[in-house]
């Protein structure tokens, strides 16, 4: 293959790669950000306790999460074509990583809206601050650097999984890895696909803990 | 004048613990003069913080009222509370400022849950942290200010919103002694000069001496005695109260001087300020011994309890005695144990 070829085929390999990825990443959160809220708020020792539905939101979020990806995506395939039109692709690895990752992300956002001291929480309520003022203003403002660290990982997780759905006929670099130094036999192309998602997981890495650093205000 | 601002009328808490019912709080009946700065003391585990938080509702009693401004809070909205509370402002032991804001932004916080505008936020914030002399700090982080600081943004925070009361739940236990003066003499301060009234939790005696007027003391969730703490200090009928005002006791004071003739004699800030012993024993040209003084400055007078023997010529001890009563101090005779003649 000639290096013209070989980086025309990487580039949109990576194109690909990260338009999942951040697709992806972003519906999770959209998904999963007031899933994660409403774990946290509907808890016994939460600002608005609801037994029954933090049970029942819960159990699903467990359940999704304890499914391989991989199996998750096979057995979302059919009903992805039905919804889509194609089974295969980066649109239908999209939406499987999106089913995958949002109770993922719920889970991460639940984990740092724990972090918040309660006793802030109990200020606000005792000046007389709403649920939602206390979600949006308290809760979501003083967990900001856990959660921004905690998308970092979101995102290295979801690049992960959809370089996994490459085995599948997903897209991406890991479509290429798997093509290439599997089928094609040509074990330098995967190599140099392994390396670029390496450096891509350093950058997201480094990104994701400088802007939380920078927006942590608790240590100058 | 002195109208009553906040009402607890036959309050009782329980909560449901794996471990059974704890009664936190029982059949609680507590009147708060407005302007008044009103202490509860008692031990940890009394419920005093449970009390105090029944006051803006962040506790919901189990029976009884809670009155506010003559409303009863109970029967509010979740909305209709939440305005109420602006009116409620409450400081803590642990501060509980938003890490994530500067001082300004803290003190603003308030301002901006009730929806006034950034600009008259933010000058009022200015005005407030001049108040509390931390207008240089503005800027900082929670995370760079020392606990003093941290509870001055506090009560900058608290006296944003205009309240009618602050509530302090042990606002100075996480301070050091120099740093616990100089944030109750801001309290005080508050307190006369805007009128606000102060709620104060506290398990040390001091707290209370340097800034109350009334004070209740709770044990096991009960009050067991209220009043003028003036008054209290110098006559406390409860074991809790006496424990509490004279921890070390008067059992020490025993021994030779068994068969004489002894008094405590209580200043209540009156005559303290004459040396009234002195001249006794100077008149009646008869020495005194003195077993036990706890002289105390409560609210900028002396105070304090003194347990002197008188001599033990019957006669002079009369004369000691009327000499007292002539100048006016308050004494009681103490049981002396194991007399023999
Ligand atoms: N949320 C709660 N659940 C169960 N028990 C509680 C709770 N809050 C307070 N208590 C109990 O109520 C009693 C009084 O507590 P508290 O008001 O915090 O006392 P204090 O502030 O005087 O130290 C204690 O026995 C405490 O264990
Ligand atoms: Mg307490």
């Amino acid at each position: 293959m000639e290096t013209s070829q070989l980086i025309g085929l990487l580039g949109e390999g990576l194109v690909q790669t990260l338009y999942m990825t951040l697709v992806a990443t972003f519906v999770s959160y959209v998904i999963g950000l007031p899933i994660g809220v409403s774990l946290i708020v509907t808890s016994s020792n939460g600002i608005k306790p609801v037994g029954w539905y933090n049970k029942i939101m819960g159990f699903i979020v467990n359940v999704v999460r304890s499914v391989p990806f991989l199996i998750l995506m096979i057995a979302l395939m059919p009903y992805i074509r039905k919804i889509i039109g194609t089974g295969i692709g980066t649109s239908a690895t999209t939406a499987a990583l999106i089913v995958a990752a949002a109770p993922f992300v719920a889970r991460m956002v639940e984990q740092s809206l724990l972090e918040v001291d309660a006793g802030v929480i109990e200020a606000a309520q005792s000046m007389g601050a709403s649920n939602m003022q206390i979600i949006r203003k308290v809760m979501l403002l003083e967990a900001r650097p856990s959660l921004l660290n905690g998308a970092a990982v979101a995102t290295i997780t979801i690049l992960g999984y959809s370089a996994m759905a490459g085995s599948i006929g997903g897209g991406g670099l890991g479509d290429i890895a798997i093509r290439y130094g599997l089928y094609r036999f040509q074990p330098a192309i995967m190599w140099i696909t392994v390396i670029v998602l390496v450096i891509l997981v350093q950058i997201m890495q480094e990104i994701g803990l400088k802007i939380a650093a920078k927006l942590d205000n608790r240590i100058n | 004048m002195s109208d009553t601002i906040i009402s607890l009328q036959g309050v009782t808490k329980e909560f449901e613990t794996k471990s059974g019912k704890v009664v936190a709080l029982k059949d609680i009946n507590l009147d708060i003069k407005a302007g008044d700065a009103y202490g509860i003391i008692g031990l940890s585990g009394a419920g005093k913080s449970t009390l105090v938080r029944t006051i803006n509702l962040l506790e919901t009693p189990t029976e009884g009222k809670v009155i506010f401004d003559g409303e009863n809070l109970m029967s509010l909205k979740q909305s209709e509370l939440n305005q109420k509370r602006h009116k409620i402002s409450m400081i803590f032991q642990q501060f509980n400022l938003l890490m994530q804001r500067d001082a300004i932004g803290n003190v603003c916080f308030p301002l901006e849950l009730a929806g006034v505008p950034k600009k008259e936020a933010e000058a009022k914030a200015m005005e407030l942290l001049k108040v509390v002399d931390l207008e240089e700090r503005a800027h900082s982080y929670p995370s760079q200010l020392s606990g003093g600081q941290k509870q001055r943004v506090a009560i900058a925070r608290a006296l944003a919103s205009d309240p009618e009361v602050i509530l302090c739940d042990e606002a100075t236990s996480a301070l050091d002694p120099k740093t616990t003066r100089a944030i109750l003499a801001l309290l005080k301060k508050i307190n006369e000069e805007r009128g606000i009234t102060l709620v104060v939790i506290t398990h040390e005696m001091d707290v209370i001496k340097q800034i109350c007027k009334d004070v209740a003391i709770i044990e096991s969730g009960e009050i067991v005695e209220k009043g003028d703490v003036q008054e209290i200090f110098a006559h406390p009928k409860t074991p809790a109260a006496k424990k509490l005002f004279f921890p070390d006791g008067q059992k020490e004071l025993t021994g030779k001087t068994s068969t004489k003739s002894r008094l405590r004699l209580v200043f209540d800030g009156k005559d303290a300020h004459k040396p009234i012993i002195s001249r006794m024993i100077m008149e009646l040209k008869a020495p005194v011994n003195f077993l036990y003084a706890d002289m105390d400055v409560v609210d900028g007078v002396q105070k304090g309890t003194m347990v002197i023997c008188l001599s033990d010529d019957p006669e002079i001890a009369e004369k000691q005695r009327a000499f007292l009563i002539k100048e006016d101090v308050v004494f009681t005779e103490l049981e002396v144990e194991g007399e023999v003649e």
